[in-house]
């Protein structure tokens, strides 16, 4: 498995997300303004101030050329993974529903939190089991997941909500205690907390590298 | 021509943002506020006011969350 972790300007978590799919396989960065992804099996779209947040958190980078080949890819099937600012910018560019708004306290929240896992039949949790408890820091201001009551009930009906935040730790206000989320078709997920920051046991957690793990099992089409 | 966007949270969306200040202007003095909401103001300068619209819908505002009007400047 070969990941590929786009670098922005205003990236800040691109270098964690490459040494953690390192852990599982090869990684390497893409850069914002590439169109050419060089043939990786998974995009990794990693947290940080993509284009300084200007406008609204992920407008202007969801714009830039690597999206649009990100876009192709994800829609011939893909994985892509967006982690905070990566989250937000997959909101952007549609491939996810639904999207982020400021937390509800008005401040940055930056702490651990624990996750349950809520499906396990995704490319990015098989390595999880159901119900698990992740523990995972989360940092962001703008992490309130929204989306329309209709589309949610969709959400739920098609297992796409497969990380909520456990009783008592939602940090943001998020709807149904949602932390992380695919597409209908399976194969794009975004999530608040920073799983990249959680794959060594000298941090304090390495339960992060469950979804890196379930990744770099997918089979690579020859 | 010279056009103002006027971006607003949906309502029916929390607004902690507009909380904040509708809570801080009993403070100084300021009763009755409410309803407060902060959104945002897009000032351009364009050459066809009929793509304008197009422009909110693409990227200056996100449907989803956001209400947008279009303002001609007089």
């Amino acid at each position: 498995m070969r990941f590929g972790v786009i670098r922005f300007p205003g990236s800040c978590d691109e270098t964690d997300a490459l040494l953690a799919c390192r852990r599982y396989g090869d990684a390497e960065l893409l850069w914002h303004g590439d169109r050419d992804l060089k043939g990786v099996d998974a995009v990794v779209v990693p947290g940080g101030f993509s284009y300084g947040d200007y406008l609204r958190v992920g407008a202007i980078a969801r714009f830039s050329p690597v999206m649009e080949s990100v876009i192709e890819f994800a829609a011939s099937g893909g994985h892509v993974l967006g982690i905070c600012n990566g989250f937000q910018v997959l909101c952007e560019a549609r491939l996810l529903p639904g999207a982020l708004l400021p937390n509800h306290g008005r401040r940055f929240v930056c702490r651990q939190v624990d996750l349950e896992v809520a499906n396990v039949n995704t490319p990015f949790t098989s390595a999880c089991q159901p119900g698990q408890l992740l523990s995972i820091p989360v940092k962001h201001f703008t992490g309130r997941f929204h989306a329309p009551d209709e589309v949610l009930e969709g959400m739920e009906a098609h297992g796409q909500i497969i990380l909520r935040y456990a009783e008592g730790n939602n940090p943001n206000g998020s709807e149904r205690d949602i932390a992380g989320v695919t597409n209908e078709a399976g194969n794009v997920m975004g999530l608040m907390p920073h799983p990249e920051h959680a794959v060594d046991p000298l941090t304090g957690s390495a339960d992060g590298g469950l979804l890196f793990e379930s990744l770099s099992r997918q089979t690579v089409p020859a | 021509m010279k056009v103002s966007v006027l971006i607003r949270p949906k309502e029916g969306i929390l607004d902690p943002q507009g909380q904040a200040v509708e809570r801080a202007l009993p403070a100084l003095g300021f009763q009755g506020v409410t309803h407060v909401r902060v959104g945002r103001l897009v000032e351009l300068e364009v050459a066809d006011v009929a793509e304008v619209g197009a422009m909110c819908e693409k990227l200056l505002a996100n449907p989803l969350i956001e209400d947008y009007e279009v303002i001609p400047a007089p």
